[in-house]
């Protein structure tokens, strides 16, 4: 099959077509056939990627299973991967299935939302396989109408403004991308990503409207899509769109947020902003190193003082993220490798996270920390499995988040002692605030009335969790899984990177 | 009279004789009972018409010594005017009789002002362009005010006649100066006058009060005053009209001026509709966010999408004339689509046009609050809707012609735009539970509507060929 990469996209969006189109009415009986198709979509796409990954070869640093067709205006639809982005695929489709399966108690206008996340689903593998600017683009932005749309008809009850939130703040974020793209098109006459990559935008410094732009044209794109790519991961200063975005919508669609739309941000950095405008990235390195350990470290102190689960948890996020930029503009191996395992690790141990807060809140309807405490006493089921991502969260050996955020801390390292040095104080704080939450949730006497009847997981719950749990397990041991597929394309990636930097070539690789 | 002249201005002259013809027709056999036929006769010769001119193969050239031409451009904007205008009268038919005003002039008079458009786009002399220009603007005065006894309708009738012959006045101007100092009337005459690339300042003056008259009529800022409250106080189905034929013509004929008597000092002209374009941006998009009439918020959308495809032409190069026809077809499209909508809006068999009237649309009506779903974010721009295709041409011909901060400009408009568009499917969607709207729809206007959302998701394959016709007509017209 020479359209494999079509099809993994395309299934889900099928499968909404066909809910859209011959699922009738609003019984029970409707809702269950909604999210069986759904489920079973989501599945088959999973297992089909799954061919993709096996039919991928590792050593080869280039763009596999690549399919090229001509589209409107110059464009080409074009499709491919490479070991960065097959990951990424595999995390959308693995962690889809999940998330629909965790909607089951939803009731109101099921079959819509299903629709919009199968629709979703399509969008985001999309972003991961498209090899034309204008294709990456139309999925990108895209992927906001759904979001809009889940976060404003299912969400909590500020939902409408989170919702508009969520979508002008992004929105406003990647039209100067547009621009950026419309300029790179004009400039280098193709949106052939590949090609782009080897294309030389120009570096002489000039000067705009006065003020001295140091890299040239590079910087000034580097700017426009960074403007982007940060709103997305989200950076501090501008993620504050992502705790209203995550407390106001539901539970599948909070996952969805975190585990794989936040790594469209790192995606982006690592497909555009490094290989096509490497003299914009080395001038701007230092300033995003920077603000990526500001990131650690200041929203790991506001988690320490949320008093909503969920919004403790968007923060967590945000900190998180801060790893995996640093690590990207550290620009080495284990920087670069550690951001994209951490990326894969974040999304299931945080999808994880807001599951198990799902669960709680599908009984209590509420998600402040205050109204529980002492669950472990009536749910030590879940005491287990929510120990068990608290743990990842924080970095235990064994378990995922620990090479992450290990490989990056080694990078940064390597770039900037001072770097490093900030950003590790975020491993202490990340335990901090995350064996707090665990400990007031959990933990102590079940004194509060409402608990007192509260049940434990069922089979249901307790299945979800299962795949994530093993993820998290098995690449927390063997890390190599990841690494040995990423590796070359990373390798390649950097070289390219340096080579294009000759006058910074040695300082960056061995700095300080 | 050659052959060719005839052939030429065949299409014209057709839907003309039609129109007097079922005028007398219809005075005297059923008057008012006969609406529904005449409305459909028009529209079908419309059709026919627009069919006849897309596939016919007339040869391009100059009729009546230089009066009209005949090219792929002509082509293009009568083709787009005449599917146009003749889908505006079929899917308003229903709604009229409904509220009283099926009247049997109103096709016709929407067929005279087709005949003017036509004539407009097709112009080759300052004369022939006003002559075109008046038929269209008398025809629509007359329907603005077509519901004679409520007093908002006669105000827009009236605002929108004052006003109209107001810039009638400024273009006539610019015209007597333009032929005043180049001695001519016609296109190739003036072309030839500033052929050097220096252009006199008595023909500079000109020509700025030609494109202040122009711009009156794309209701560009600042000549948009009318625009609201023409939108707000005709009926839905004669706005609709105004928000889609005459704004096509409007805009070709401003690019026919531009580039066949203006096309050697495009650097004059340039910065002069750039001006208007990033004007007509932000206010399109800063005013309508207060708005909570939807015919009103269209009317700001429509200056606002008339911003973009004024930067097409400001890019000034036959990629930003291809870039404005792609863009103000889409924009049709669109807005046939929404005003379709907006006609089937009533509560107990009355017109509303408030937007919060909307709550909670999506529940009663989830097929045609889909279809609106698709329209509004491909009005704001959002992909893959087709209109972000459209944004993406005129932004691609801003940066080609260097004017990368006019494309900065239009994107940050898209998304403070982006806002109120959002604002109704927020209602549509997320609002509060209400009293409803009725579900009634024409035939004719739900097709209108599924078809034009249709064609907003579908096109993402190929812009349906726009594109091929759009580059020749844009070829046609610069060389």
């Amino acid at each position: 099959m020479d359209n494999l990469l079509s099809i993994v996209t395309f299934l889900p969006l099928v499968a909404a077509a066909i809910l859209a189109a011959f699922l009738r009415g609003d019984d029970e009986a409707a809702q269950r056939n909604a999210k069986w198709l759904a489920l079973t979509a989501t599945t088959a796409t999973f297992l089909i990627s799954l061919a993709v990954l096996l039919r991928f070869d590792p050593a080869d640093t280039g763009f596999q299973m690549v399919e090229e067709h001509t589209w409107l205006m110059g464009f080409t639809y074009k499709l491919g991967v490479d070991g960065i982005s097959v990951l990424f695929v595999l995390l959308t489709t693995a962690l889809m299935p999940i998330a629909i399966a965790s909607t089951w108690g939803v009731t109101t206008r099921v079959k819509e939302y299903m629709i919009a996340f199968l629709i979703l689903e399509t969008l985001m593998i999309g972003v991961f396989v498209a090899l034309d600017l204008v294709l990456f683009y139309l999925f990108f932005e895209a992927g906001l109408i759904p979001m809009f749309l889940i976060i404003g008809i299912w969400g909590g009850k500020d939902r409408i403004y989170a919702a508009f939130k969520f979508f002008l703040y992004t929105f406003l974020g990647s039209v100067l991308m547009l621009v950026a793209m419309v300029f790179m098109f004009v400039e280098a006459g193709t949106t052939d990503i590949p090609s782009l990559m080897l294309h030389n935008f120009g570096s002489e410094t000039f000067s705009l409207l006065g003020i001295q732009v140091v890299g040239g044209a590079q910087t000034l794109l580097f700017i426009a899509f960074f403007a982007s790519f940060a709103v997305k991961m989200p950076m501090w200063p501008v993620h504050t769109w992502l705790p209203d975005a995550h407390v106001q919508a539901p539970t599948a669609g909070s996952v969805v947020l975190a585990a794989i739309l936040l790594k469209m941000g790192g995606y982006g950095f690592l497909r555009f902003s490094l290989p096509m405008f490497p003299q914009g990235a080395a001038v701007m390195t230092d300033f995003i190193l920077w603000i990526s350990v500001i990131a650690i470290v200041y929203t790991s102190l506001v988690a320490l003082v949320q008093e909503d689960m969920k919004k403790l948890i968007a923060y967590s996020s945000v900190a998180h993220m801060g790893y995996v930029t640093a690590g990207i503009f550290a620009a080495n191996q284990q920087g670069v490798d550690g951001a994209i395992f951490q990326m894969i690790s974040h999304g299931f141990v945080s999808g994880a996270l807001f599951l198990a807060v799902g669960v709680i809140y599908d009984r209590m309807h509420t998600r402040e920390i205050a109204a529980y405490g002492g669950l472990v006493n009536r749910m030590p089921a879940y005491a287990a499995v929510f120990m068990f991502f608290t743990m990842a969260n924080v970095g235990l050996p064994g378990t995922s988040g620990f090479v992450g955020e290990f490989l990056t801390l080694v990078g940064m390292f390597k770039a900037n002692t001072w770097i490093a040095a900030v950003a590790a104080t975020g491993v202490i704080l990340s335990a901090g605030y995350a064996l707090w939450l665990y400990r007031r949730v959990v933990f102590g006497d079940l004194i509060k009335e409402s608990l007192k009847a509260i049940t434990d997981m069922d089979t249901r719950e307790k299945a979800i969790f299962a795949p994530l749990v093993a993820a998290t397990l098995i690449l927390g041991v063997s890390p190599n899984l990841v690494l040995d597929l990423i590796g070359p394309s990373v390798t390649a990636l950097l070289d390219q990177y340096h080579a294009a930097l000759p006058a910074l070539a040695d300082t960056a690789a061995v700095s300080n | 009279m050659t052959a060719f002249d005839l052939q030429a201005i065949l299409p014209e002259l057709l839907l003309a004789v039609f129109a007097m013809a079922a005028l007398l027709a219809a005075v005297y056999t059923g008057k008012d009972k006969a609406t529904p036929l005449v409305t459909w006769a028009t529209a079908g010769v419309m059709l026919a018409l627009a069919l006849f001119i897309g596939l016919g193969d007339v040869a391009n050239g100059r009729a009546f010594g230089g009066l009209l031409i005949e090219d792929a451009y002509a082509r293009f904007a009568q083709v787009g005017i005449l599917v146009a205008a003749a889908a505006v009268l079929l899917a308003g038919q229903e709604t009229l009789v409904r509220r009283g005003l099926g009247r049997f002039e109103y096709p016709l008079l929407i067929a005279l002002a087709t005949v003017g458009m036509m004539i407009m786009v097709s112009a080759g002399d300052l004369m022939t362009l006003y002559m075109g220009l008046e038929l269209q603007s008398l025809s629509l005065y007359v329907v603005a005010a077509m519901r004679r006894d409520s007093v908002k309708s006669t105000e827009a009738g009236m605002k929108y006649f004052i006003l109209g012959a107001l810039s009638s006045g400024l273009l006539l101007y610019g015209a007597s100066l333009t032929y005043g100092y180049a001695g001519t009337t016609g296109f190739d005459g003036i072309l030839a006058a500033a052929a050097s690339g220096e252009i006199g300042l008595g023909l500079l003056f000109g020509l700025t009060f030609v494109a202040a008259g122009l711009a009156f009529k794309v209701s560009a800022v600042p000549f948009h005053m009318w625009t609201p409250d023409v939108y707000e106080g005709a009926p839905t189905p004669v706005t609709a009209f105004f928000a889609t034929a005459p704004k096509l013509a409007a805009m070709a004929l401003f690019g026919r001026v531009l580039f066949d008597a203006f096309g050697h000092s495009v650097g004059d002209w340039s910065q002069i509709v750039a001006l208007m374009a990033v004007l007509s941006m932000f206010l399109g998009a800063v005013a309508a966010i207060g708005q909570r009439d939807f015919k009103r918020l269209m009317a700001y959308s429509s200056i606002g999408h008339m911003g973009f495809a004024l930067i097409g032409l400001a890019s000034g190069s036959e990629y930003g004339v291809q870039a404005m026809l792609v863009y103000m077809a889409i924009y049709l499209t669109m807005n046939v689509g929404t005003f379709a909508f907006i006609m089937s809006m009533e509560r107990d068999g009355k017109p509303v046009t408030e937007i919060a009237a909307l709550n909670q649309y999506a529940k009663a009506e989830p097929v045609k609050a889909l279809a609106m779903l698709v329209l509004l974010f491909s009005l704001a721009g959002v992909p893959p809707m087709v209109g972000f295709f459209g944004k993406l041409y005129v932004l691609n011909a801003a940066v080609q012609a260097e004017m990368t901060w006019l494309a900065v400009a239009g994107v940050v408009a898209s998304v403070i735009g982006a806002f109120y568009y959002l604002r109704i499917v927020y209602y549509m969607y997320f609002g509060e539970t209400e009293e409803r709207l009725d579900t009634r729809m024409s035939a004719a206007g739900w097709v209108m509507l599924m078809g034009a959302a249709a064609a907003m998701l579908l096109g993402v394959i190929n812009l349906f060929g726009v594109e091929g016709a759009a580059a020749q007509a844009a070829a046609a017209l610069v060389n």
